[in-house]
């Protein structure tokens, strides 16, 4: 069983973070991830830099251009987690856009991802329709999970086509947001989060997009099996403290 | 900055370009939403539902009898259609062909953008919109969407990028003027591709009410077929008036300008089916095709997904996406439509490209033999002119895509004015 089945059949109220990879320094990529693991993340989102994210808001558009600034590379990511499994133990999946991976060459990234342990990963931008055509025998050659987002929009009939093509988790987004901005629960997200639970999915889900707090990790975690923080977690680390700014951070969580 | 190792393998490209050049070709997009191997909509999650509301219904919208009666209403009383089909004698005389220039300049606004702002704020009425985003390089775009909105009342926000904002005041005190919010696009290179960025990320904001005008033949399907439909109107007309001045629909050569490629579009839709009419594509050089200071997408860029679609874009090897240059802010973008990339790729079209200076001198040159002082962008169409052999019998039509005045500036610091 891989990682990220293994973790959902495991734990409830699954805490998992997002960071840019080569930020703040370049070179902190691994460093990070173990001491998230230390910290009591349960699983770990590594995104890769795009020039044009367009799904982001303005914390992740900063770090993906500094990480791009100082020299960050899928290729060069790769290098970077060669010997991740000798120290993170917690599934790890990877988020970016499509253009870098389609240039280094989906069959190839996921030759990579398995090479290095990476267990799935999360490409907004990637349509289902091609998933479905093109890729998906590369992913399930190397067992990677593919993760697709759920918006409020998104209609139940899709819903579940998405997760009858999933094998992980269902990354559900708390609105139509762009990342970076609170988690307000009105009614309509209530309901939204409901109509989710009545439709009976064959896979877990996790909440994400406006996560920024132990109060709206614990109002997320009651719709679903865990939720993601990326924005809130990214603006708090310091360059010259990375380590000690994880730790602060986690506190909040993981106390 | 292009970097070393970015051309195209060209070797590979030509290779299969010949073998695309003996298949019967569709030129138009399939029901997937592509046009050979490009297009599709390469979007998040949070777009899916605007999309595929404007995917499932454009079509039938635009073929509606009511519809199309308002968009020519428009297009006549307006925008002031048919543009005129001119017969440039003097620059004919020169180059030794018979030279007709499409007068896209003419248009309301000054450009051909209304054409399709005109179509598109037709369509967002039909589905119920209440607010309109637009994106804009030099602000033609930007203009031809405040105008609309002003003309049937709607909320208008435009992103530019901020250092556009501060090199194009005349364009933003229109838009303002017309009632539109402009919104600085701070993120990036500060140009038309972030401006683009920040649209896409309002769209996502405002999934329910909003409809997003894109400028040019670029975006997720259906954004690249419907936007040449709508600008289809200039070869539709150019072939009609081809018949009453020359007796014949079909001309040797049709030229354009590429950024993005909307203009070019419009101007070679009705001609992609007439094999023997030779289409030419111009892209700007910038400071030189390899000087890294290039617009030249079809030169320098590689296949790839940008703003949701797969098309050809100037990329690093790693997938990011290489800044343009071009003395043009409209020809100013590091990819071209989809629609671009196949007749490319197919051969149905010849791309080349025009630096800054070729541009700038086609454009004075222009001025001085027939009293028309055109865009830049169009300008980079009329230099290359000087590249063609002519026998002095063929018919040429080219573009002319926009006016000059919004480029006086640039013209009067290059020539000293």
């Amino acid at each position: 069983m891989n990682r990220i089945n293994k973790l959902f059949q495991e734990k409830k109220n699954i805490l998992s973070i997002y960071y840019t990879a080569g930020y703040p320094n370049l070179g902190d990529t691994v460093a990070i991830a173990e001491e998230l693991e230390r910290s009591g993340a349960d699983l770990l989102e590594i995104g890769f830099p795009y020039s044009d994210p367009v799904a982001d808001g303005p914390v992740i558009q900063a770090s993906s251009k500094s990480a791009l600034d100082a020299g960050m590379t899928l290729k060069l990511l790769f290098e970077q987690l060669k010997d991740l499994r000798k120290t993170v133990s917690i599934p790890v999946l990877l988020m970016g856009y499509v253009n870098p991976l389609l240039q280094y060459g989906v069959a190839n990234f996921c030759k990579s991802c398995a090479e290095v342990g990476v267990d799935g990963c999360i490409v907004p931008d990637l349509p289902m329709a091609e998933y479905e055509e093109f890729y998906e025998k590369d992913f399930k050659q190397y067992d990677l999970t593919n993760i697709f987002l759920v918006t409020p929009q998104t209609a139940p009939e899709r819903i579940q086509k998405i997760d009858s093509l999933s094998n992980g988790f269902i990354y559900l987004l708390s609105s139509s947001a762009t990342t970076g901005q609170n988690l307000q629960v009105s009614e309509g997200t209530e309901a939204y989060f409901s109509r989710i639970a009545a439709l009976k999915l064959k896979n877990p889900t996790m909440i994400g997009f406006g996560i920024s707090s132990k109060e709206t990790f614990d109002k997320a975690c009651q719709y679903a099996n865990g939720a993601i923080i990326g924005s809130a977690f990214v603006k708090n680390l310091k360059a010259d403290d990375v380590s000690g700014s994880v730790k602060e951070f986690m506190k909040t969580f993981k106390p | 900055m292009i970097k070393s190792g970015m051309r195209i393998n060209n070797a590979e490209s030509q290779k299969i370009r010949i073998k695309n050049k003996n298949k019967i070709m569709n030129y138009f997009v399939n029901e997937k939403g592509y046009f050979g191997d490009f297009g599709g909509a390469y979007i998040p999650e949070m777009l899916y539902p605007n999309v595929e509301e404007l995917r499932t219904k454009y079509l039938e919208i635009i073929a509606d009898e009511g519809f199309q009666k308002e968009f020519h209403q428009l297009l006549k009383d307006y925008v002031g259609r048919p543009s005129p089909l001119y017969l440039a004698k003097r620059l004919s005389e020169k180059y030794g062909a018979n030279i007709f220039l499409k007068r896209e300049d003419l248009n309301h606004t000054g450009a051909h953008k209304i054409n399709n702002t005109i179509g598109q704020i037709l369509v967002a009425e039909r589905l119920g919109k209440k607010r309109i985003i637009a994106e804009t390089g030099a602000g033609q775009h930007g203009v031809a969407t405040a105008t609309v909105c002003a003309l049937r009342g709607l909320e208008c926000v435009v992103y530019m990028g901020e250092i556009d904002i501060a090199r194009q005041a005349p364009n933003v005190a229109r838009m303002k003027m017309l009632g539109a919010t402009v919104v600085s696009a701070t993120s990036g290179s500060k140009t038309l591709k972030d401006a683009t960025n920040e649209a896409m990320r309002d769209w996502i904001n405002n999934p329910i009410d909003t409809h997003y005008i894109i400028g040019s033949v670029v975006g997720p399907h259906p954004y690249p077929d419907m936007v040449a439909t709508f600008q289809s109107i200039i070869s539709e007309e150019t072939k009609k008036q081809l018949i009453e001045q020359t007796g014949n629909d079909q001309p040797d050569y049709v030229l354009a300008c590429v950024g993005g490629g909307s203009n070019a579009m419009g101007m070679f839709y009705h001609f992609l089916n007439d094999e023997n009419v030779k289409l030419i594509a111009i892209e700007a050089a910038g400071k030189g095709v390899d000087s890294g200071h290039s617009a030249a997408t079809t030169a320098l860029g590689k296949e790839g997904v940008l703003h949701g679609s797969r098309s050809i874009l100037m990329q690093t090897e790693d997938g990011q996406v290489i800044e343009p240059y071009s003395v043009s802010a409209g020809l100013d973008y590091p990819g071209v439509g989809p629609q671009h990339a196949h007749l490319f790729k197919t051969l149905r079209a010849q791309y080349v490209s025009a630096t800054d200076n070729e541009a700038l001198q086609a454009g004075l040159l222009l001025t001085q033999l027939e009293g028309i002082i055109p865009a830049i962008e169009s300008a980079h169409a009329l230099a290359y002119l000087e590249k063609m052999k002519f026998t002095g019998k063929e018919n040429v039509v080219i573009c002319l895509s926009g006016r000059g005045d919004k480029d006086m500036d640039t013209y009067m610091k290059y020539f000293g004015l």
